[in-house]
């Protein structure tokens, strides 16, 4: 099989005649069904309704009506995106069979742009998770091994990216859910500035930090697929309606005379070797092509981890109290209306759901409020302050997207507290509500991928897809994993 | 002992916005089930409330209207516990920065004024409607519940006053006079048969005198002025026979039986008071400036407080300023043409609220399609006062006037009823009937008074009633004595 | 509030979890072996997260929209609502155009 090409490749090969969407479509489904076995990256494939948009988007490009970038281009949704008759469950047993009445504001936004939706993909049930191993129907495996994990939540967007059953994915970042699967994946996850995707339709985890954006193979793809989903939307109150940044603007303007910010708190004990040397590496190359790095140290982050444990979990115990069986969804038995959705709840949601509702509620509750929440949301005032003065400095602050590369199955599913960690460089960006972005730089001893970070400050995508490009070409990462031997 | 009681009144308004608070579904009463919902009333997987700018605004003008403080920076919260008829199992409300604080009410009763203060009122989405079937629908006895989610979202405001209530009649007399306020605002039709006003009573008692308050009682389910009235009433004796029996109240929510006349417990279970308020992450926070609060200032209908004053000083008594004030608009107006019009206000107000409203319930006619203006009603006011017709005459004109006979001097004229009360026209006609009565006349003059009353009636039969009987009186008695 | 405008001032937060009574507020009707063990899990993930205790600066930003929006309302304009039937479709139990459920527990 030809490699997949990349959103900008594939576009111009369509309008050049030489391919078609349904001949694209083709291709992506033939790299599901060789590796799903193995990878299990989607949860839903609906081939008829995929054919079916192909073939419009083919004739609508004959009949010279051009949507855009993704006109035609396969992509893959992430399971907690609203699809309006398709099966969305957030990988949750309690959401099992459930058929939205309405399409997210981002799958109409696809539609459209003329993409092509190939299926919807797996995650850690609700969001909540860094291996998409709590997925209530199986873990998705990592393409480069699939002994490992794909990291998460967004893991089978990362997944199918990696492999090309989706040109382009959307996953949601809540504590780094697009940044470290694709890091550990090897390809491009971007967490745009909150507010710039709407997130109606969105099935929410934590609403204040909840963002959705893109994973693709390059950053150029990233960026022509921010442009076809953000924007202002009416139907979500925290929507920004003032004017947005050209993310690709500064693609090919190179980075001389930039400053990049390396942030102290985000290495040392924890980190890998290799990771940290990738780090290292990406520095020293920066600077040889005029970049100013300096290091700087922004001492809230020592915190961001506990009071991301403590605001996530809480916006999460309100967010899921609405899985009671009633409307929608696994429905328990009960005598009474109070035991139905107490037999309901705990019958739907799996351990770590349960684990940070509990939490998360206990952190909310009468007596706790003021130590615990309360001190959070000004641990989180005290990491836009550090961002704030770091940003007075540099242009764009980079750290490793992860601490580790991907890691053996299993290993972490015991131990919460180490699951946590894998999100400890992604964290900060969410908790201040600006944009980041992970890009792979090279693999490992073991032939796994690593991820680099870059963080800029709210609106700041032109400037971050600016230093991104450079990073890329710096890093001339351009493999893919091989595909697994169709199982017979 | 001398107990005082201490009450304090929670009061929901429902909004008349033509969508809900958080989404664009119609605001509609008795709509069939479930029709107007959408993932966001329905509290959906991913879906978003998006404030209702009518509704801020309409919650503004009722805090201007109480003489609160408009917050300069409100926020919503949200309230966290199950219930069946809360799609979302948390209520988008406000907490430590409502829209409206510190404001008061002025209420009446038997004449006297007394201030109530205002707590606070705040901003937050209505809930579904749950309907208890199974033996008589009592909720105690509910085999199952119909979840009907038309009424969730609808925007809800909550008042709050200060426990500064001190009887059950001062209660209905505070209920009343908040709607009236937020009816003149035109924001609630207030409904309490519909549910789109209701109320909650706390209330505790304390040795007159004391200080600090007892423990409270909340009472809900009162559907009516009436209602509220004598639940505060059993539930203040109820309190004071149990202290005074020994025995200790409860912290509770109890129950009105309207059909009992009586408050039951209704079983709270433990914790369930533990809300876990939050900042509504979904939401930005409100910036009311005070620009805009001024704008909705000026936006104020006069409200009925102010409107009672005004007419107290036309010259009307309390008991009638009452009565006009709570009259239909089209009918103030009438009034208020009237005496502009120069008719004097008591003769005005007495037709208005009297003939004028008898008329329109007896003929079925809604007082804004009254064939009556200010201008027709002075006329009428000024006929009687002149004389010119008699008080019983004036009920035809106003009869034919509202029938849309023409004036009050046209229809007087047209029925025939005017006065005669010329001198010199009664004077001929009293010297007839003396010459056509000599035996009365003799009898006069013996001293017998009585034939005096046959004479005038003699007279009336001549003019078919219509001489001005007082003239023809004095006539009489002159050409008597003459 | 959920931002305190008043310092707090750092103390060791005594872990104390009363978890039936939080499983009973979130309504997760849990088993006293798994109570037991969502207990201790709790504890462990409390204990690290009882650092942000530990700040001891005042923060300058107030926590609010990274963008710093305020008032973004929506016109009080009647938009079409979902269809019954697309509604009722994925509900476990109803009758006549109601959602059924089993008889209230009161209170709340
Ligand atoms: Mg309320
Ligand atoms: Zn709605």
């Amino acid at each position: 099989m030809s490699p997949m090409p990349g959103v900008a490749e594939a576009g111009r090969r369509l309008r050049d005649g030489e391919t078609t969407a349904v001949r694209l479509l083709e291709g992506a489904l033939e790299r599901a069904a060789s590796s799903e076995a193995q990878v299990h990256a989607f949860l839903t494939i609906d081939r008829e309704r995929a054919f079916e948009t192909a073939a419009r988007a083919d004739a609508d490009l004959a009949d010279g009506i051009d949507r855009g970038p993704l006109h035609g281009i396969p992509v893959a949704l992430k399971d907690n995106m609203c699809t309006r008759g398709v099966e969305t469950t957030a990988a949750s047993q309690i959401l099992a069979g459930y058929r939205p009445p309405y399409d997210a504001t981002v799958v109409s936004r696809l539609g459209e742009g003329g993409a092509v939706v190939v299926g919807k993909t797996n995650l850690d049930e609700f969001a909540m998770g860094s291996s998409t191993e709590n997925s209530a129907y199986g873990p998705t495996y990592n393409p480069w091994d699939t002994t490992r994990v794909a990291g998460g939540s967004s893991g089978g967007s990362a997944a199918a990216v990696a492999i090309g059953s989706a040109i382009a994915a959307l996953g949601s970042d809540t504590g780094g859910s697009i940044r470290q699967p694709a890091s550990l994946c090897g390809v491009v996850g971007m967490k745009p500035t909150y507010g710039t995707v709407s997130r109606y339709g969105l099935i929410a985890f934590a609403s204040s930090l909840d963002q959705i954006g893109p994973l693709t193979r390059t950053v150029e793809d990233s960026a022509l697929t921010l442009e076809a989903i953000w924007g202002y939307d009416p139907f979500d109150g925290t929507s920004y309606s003032g004017d947005y940044p050209d993310p690709k603007a500064g693609l090919e303007r190179g980075v001389d005379g930039l400053r990049v910010g390396v942030v102290k708190e985000l290495s040392g004990d924890g980190y890998e070797p290799a990771v940290e040397a990738a780090t290292g590496e990406m520095v020293a190359s920066l600077e040889s092509v005029g970049v100013e790095v300096v290091e700087v140290s922004l001492p809230s982050f020592e915190m961001a981890l506990s009071a991301y444990y403590l605001i996530a979990p809480a916006e999460c115990s309100a967010n899921l109290a609405r899985f009671d069986g009633i409307r929608y969804g696994h429905r328990g038995q009960g005598v009474t209306t109070e035991a139905l959705m107490a037999r309901s709840r705990a019958e739907g949601f799996g351990p770590e759901v349960t684990r940070r509702i509990l939490l998360g509620t206990y952190a909310l509750s009468a007596g706790y409020y003021d130590a615990f929440y309360g001190q959070a949301q000004r641990v989180r005032a005290a990491i836009q302050d550090d961002f704030a003065q770091a940003y007075q400095q540099v242009d764009v602050l980079i750290s490793p997207t992860s601490p580790t590369v991907a890691f053996e199955a299993g290993a972490r599913t015991a131990d919460p507290l180490a699951m946590y960690l894998s999100d400890i460089c992604t964290i900060p960006s969410n908790l201040a509500g600006h944009p980041a972005i992970s890009l792979p730089v090279g693999l490992d001893s073991q032939g796994l991928p690593i991820g680099f970070q870059l963080m800029a400050p709210p609106l700041g995508e032109e400037v971050m897809y600016q230093v991104a490009a450079e990073v890329e070409r710096l890093a001339g990462f351009d493999l893919a994993p091989a595909l697994p031997e169709v199982a017979s | 002992m001398n107990w005082e009681p201490v009450i304090g009144i929670e009061v929901h308004v429902e909004l008349l916005t033509d969508s809900k608070m958080f989404c664009g579904c119609a605001v509609r009463f008795g709509a069939e089930p479930n029709t107007n919902v959408c993932p966001t009333c329905l509290g959906l997987p991913g879906a978003l409330p998006v404030t209702n700018r009518a509704a801020i605004e309409s919650i503004m003008a009722i805090g201007l209207a109480l003489n609160c403080e408009v917050s300069e920076r409100s926020v919503f919260h949200r309230k966290n516990y199950f219930y069946a008829d809360l799609p979302k199992n948390y209520q988008i409300s406000q907490f430590d920065i409502p829209v409206c604080t510190g404001g008061h009410l002025d209420i009446e009763v038997a004449g006297v004024t007394r201030r109530v203060g205002i707590e606070r009122a705040h901003m937050e989405e209505d809930t579904g409607k749950s309907t208890h079937v199974g033996a008589g629908g009592r909720i105690h006895a509910a085999e199952s519940t119909l979840l009907d989610f038309n009424r969730s979202g609808v925007p809800l405001v909550e008042i709050v006053s200060r426990p500064e209530i001190r009887s059950a009649e001062e209660a209905r007399a505070y209920a009343q006079e908040l709607r009236s306020v937020v009816v003149e605002l035109g924001v609630s039709d207030a409904r309490l048969e519909e549910g789109s006003m209701r109320f909650d009573a706390n209330i505790s008692i304390r040795p007159r005198g004391s200080s600090e308050l007892g423990t409270k009682v909340e009472v809900k389910n009162m559907n009516s002025f009436r209602s509220l009235e004598r639940a505060v009433e059993h539930e203040i004796a109820r309190q004071v026979e149990l202290v005074e029996s020994g025995g200790a109240v409860v912290q509770e929510t109890r129950h009105w039986d309207e059909e009992a006349g009586v408050t039951h417990s209704m079983r709270i279970k433990e914790g369930s008071s533990d809300y876990r308020y939050f900042v509504e992450p979904d939401l930005v926070p409100m910036v009311l400036n005070r620009e805009w609060v001024q704008q909705i200032r000026e936006t104020l209908p006069e409200l009925p407080a102010q409107r009672r004053e005004r007419y107290r000083d036309d010259g009307l008594a309390e008991a009638l300023a009452g009565v006009l004030s709570a009259a239909d608009r089209a009918l103030r107006h009438i009034y208020e043409d009237a005496v502009a019009g120069g008719a004097d206000p008591k003769a005005a107000a007495n037709w208005v609220t009297g003939e004028v409203i008898g008329w329109s319930r007896r003929e079925d006619v809604d007082s804004s399609e009254l064939q009556l203006d200010g201008v027709a009603l002075a006329e009428l006011v000024g006929m009687v006062g002149e004389g010119r017709i008699s008080s019983s005459a004036a009920k035809d004109v106003l009869d034919g006037v509202l029938r849309g006979e023409g004036s009050p001097g046209q229809v007087a004229a047209a029925r025939d009823l005017i006065q005669i009360s010329d001198r010199t026209s009664l004077g001929a006609l009293v010297a007839e009937v003396l010459e056509a009565n000599p035996k009365a006349v003799e009898g006069y003059r013996g001293g017998d008074e009585k034939v005096v009353g046959f004479l005038v009636g003699q007279l009336m039969k001549a003019t078919q009633g219509k001489a001005d009987p007082r003239v023809v009186d004095e006539l009489l008695r002159e050409q008597l004595l003459a | 509030g959920a931002t305190p405008t008043r310092l707090y001032t750092p103390r060791a937060m005594p872990v104390e979890i009363d978890i039936a009574h939080v499983a009973r507020l979130a309504r997760l009707d849990l088993s006293e072996e798994e109570l037991e063990g969502y207990k201790n899990q709790l504890g462990l993930i409390l204990e690290h997260a009882a650092r942000v205790q530990s700040l001891d600066v005042e923060p300058h930003v107030e926590n609010a929209h990274p963008l710093g929006l305020f008032n973004t309302f929506r016109e009080d304009i009647v938009l079409p609502s979902l269809d019954r039937d697309e509604v009722m479709a994925s509900a476990p139990e109803t009758a006549d155009g109601y959602f059924v459920v089993p008889p209230a527990m009161e209170g709340e």
